[in-house]
């Protein structure tokens, strides 16, 4: 049984492209210079069409964790961490925190960023906690 | 400045309301439920169904149907002049009677009956079930994680506790006043006594959600009419008066949510407020969105009923409970009276009625005047809150 796979789009290829390089990228606006997650199309704060790739640093902070008691299928071992992450390039994604017990997690803990294979040749970005 | 409802304001009623059975009902299908409970509502009104010109409903996970409320009045035989299926999950009960009520005010219906039920406990295959989670969430940039539906509400209760210091222990007397509430309800499917000590000790599901924070699976079905109020006034003498409505909406994935300890049940509750010229201080009741029990929190607070970050000790002074300030989710919630899916909002609703009609039995709220009722769907995501009251004027 294999975990569920994101369905890639024209657009979000390039970030998944990414992540298979180990890279964390985002799109800034052209325009109004802002970066946003997910992909869109479009930005979705002035509409602007230009968006390029941009390499974020893959840093951040918990905003908030769970610890998954009972998984949503076999393919997922419980427990397992489902987190908000808020990169320090000011978006927020979800993701897993790895390489970490359950009792060491905290929100506003420090992450950093890395790449985990899911299956079928997909690679998605996950964290653990980053040391000082 | 947006339009704040002036039109609406105490011009729609309700004059019909009912439930059927709660829990595990096998071998009866949501149409079944649905049908019975449209039924009775119209019974109740004192109406025969060729007097309904209107039939809102929603569609169900264990019959799922192109169109639902067309289904409906196939079944039942009805011709309605106005028919629409709402879909937004949990905040489905309140958006539709917000349209039924926009409806009535501008002609399109006269008499319109909203009917919801699912079978949430015994008509749903392990596979839909798997399905109902796992399609919850993003799905390029959610799911792939395995959040669980109480993940997501997990992820408010940790930001909740690590910004405001809220405790597990005040989680759980949200799921305990609740339960004290259903002790007093016949209908309610969980009627047995609880502790905070029994919902911290329950099993861990989603850290730091227990087992009793999270709300039943149930099958069920319920049902309102609706009609102007001066044609209220004619049928019953003890009509509910719609006096407030409104709704907030900010995103639909919580990753994607502007904050995780505020959401839009404060505009929703703003704008039902200015619309009836109220606030949270006159509220008798109010039944708020509880699929988990951080929710509630979340809406003590947005709703105005107490200041951000001071849901905790809200819920400590015991105002949540039967005779407290403020009885929260008088029939039970979907903590403890039943949670059939998209239609749990509507025994809210149905409660709401009898607690103005002042014929809810042994857990009637003294003197109640108005009633706030609130729901929210998505993850903390599409807010409708309503101010109903005894009096239209
Ligand atoms: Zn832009």
């Amino acid at each position: 049984m294999n975990k569920l796979l994101p369905p890639e789009t024209e657009v979000s290829r390039p970030f998944w492209d990414a992540c298979k390089q180990g890279e964390l990228q985002l799109q800034q606006c052209q325009s109004c210079d802002r970066l946003q997650f997910y992909p869109r199309a479009i930005c979705s704060h002035c509409g602007g069409e230009g968006l390029l790739w941009r390499p974020v640093s893959g840093r951040g902070k918990l905003a908030s964790y769970t610890i998954v008691q009972r998984g949503i299928s076999r393919a997922y071992e419980a427990p397992y961490y489902v987190v908000l992450v808020d990169l320090e390039e000011g978006v927020r994604m979800m993701s897993s925190l790895v390489e970490c017990e359950p009792g060491e997690a905290e929100v506003g803990a420090k992450v950093e960023v890395l790449f985990q294979d899911w299956g079928e040749g997909h690679v998605l970005p996950v964290f653990k906690l980053r040391d000082e | 400045m947006a339009n704040p409802g002036s039109q609406m304001r105490g011009k729609v009623a309700f004059i019909g309301a009912a439930d059927t059975e709660v829990g595990k009902l096998p071998g009866r299908t949501p149409m079944e439920l649905c049908a019975e409970a449209a039924l009775k509502a119209i019974d109740d009104a004192g109406l025969k169904k060729s007097d309904v010109d209107g039939l809102l409903s929603c569609s169900s996970m264990a019959q799922p149907l192109m169109y639902p409320a067309e289904a409906l009045a196939e079944y039942l035989q009805m011709f309605p002049r106005y028919c629409m299926a709402v879909g937004a999950g949990g905040g489905t009960t309140f958006s539709a009677i917000h349209h039924a009520a926009s409806a009535i005010v501008t002609g399109m219906a006269d008499v319109i009956v909203v009917a919801m039920a699912d079978s949430m406990r015994s008509g749903l295959t392990r596979d839909q079930a798997m399905q109902v989670q796992a399609t919850t969430g993003h799905p390029e940039f959610e799911q792939p994680y395995g959040p669980t539906v109480p993940a997501y509400y997990a992820l408010i209760a940790q930001a909740h506790m690590a910004e405001f210091g809220t405790t597990s222990e005040q989680l759980a007397g949200i799921a305990v006043a609740c339960r004290e509430h259903a002790c007093l309800n016949p209908a309610a499917q969980m009627r047995d006594p609880i502790t905070i000590e029994d919902v911290v000790s329950s099993r861990m599901i989603a850290d730091p959600l227990h087992l009793l924070d999270c709300s039943l699976v149930s099958d069920g079905g319920s049902a309102v009419v609706l009609c102007s109020a001066e044609r209220a006034a004619e049928l019953r003498d003890d009509p509910v008066y719609l006096l407030g409505a409104g709704e907030g909406h900010t995103h639909e994935h919580i990753s994607a949510a502007h904050s995780l300890t505020t959401s839009a049940a404060k505009e929703a509750g703003e704008r039902a407020y200015q619309m009836a010229g109220l606030g949270p201080k006159d509220m008798s009741f109010a039944q708020l969105y509880d699929c988990f029990t951080p929710t509630v929190l979340v809406e003590l607070e947005d709703l105005g009923f107490c200041a951000k970050g001071e849901g905790g000790a809200f819920v400590d002074s015991g105002a949540l409970k039967p005779g407290g300030s403020l009885p929260v989710n008088t029939h039970g919630g979907l903590l403890s009276h039943s949670h059939p899916g998209n239609p749990g909002s509507m025994f809210a609703l149905t409660e709401s009625i009898w607690q103005l009609r002042n014929t809810a039995g042994e857990r009637q709220v003294s003197n109640a005047q108005h009633g706030l009722v609130h729901a929210q769907g998505g993850i903390m995501s599409s807010h409708t809150a309503l101010v109903l009251s005894r009096d239209g004027g």
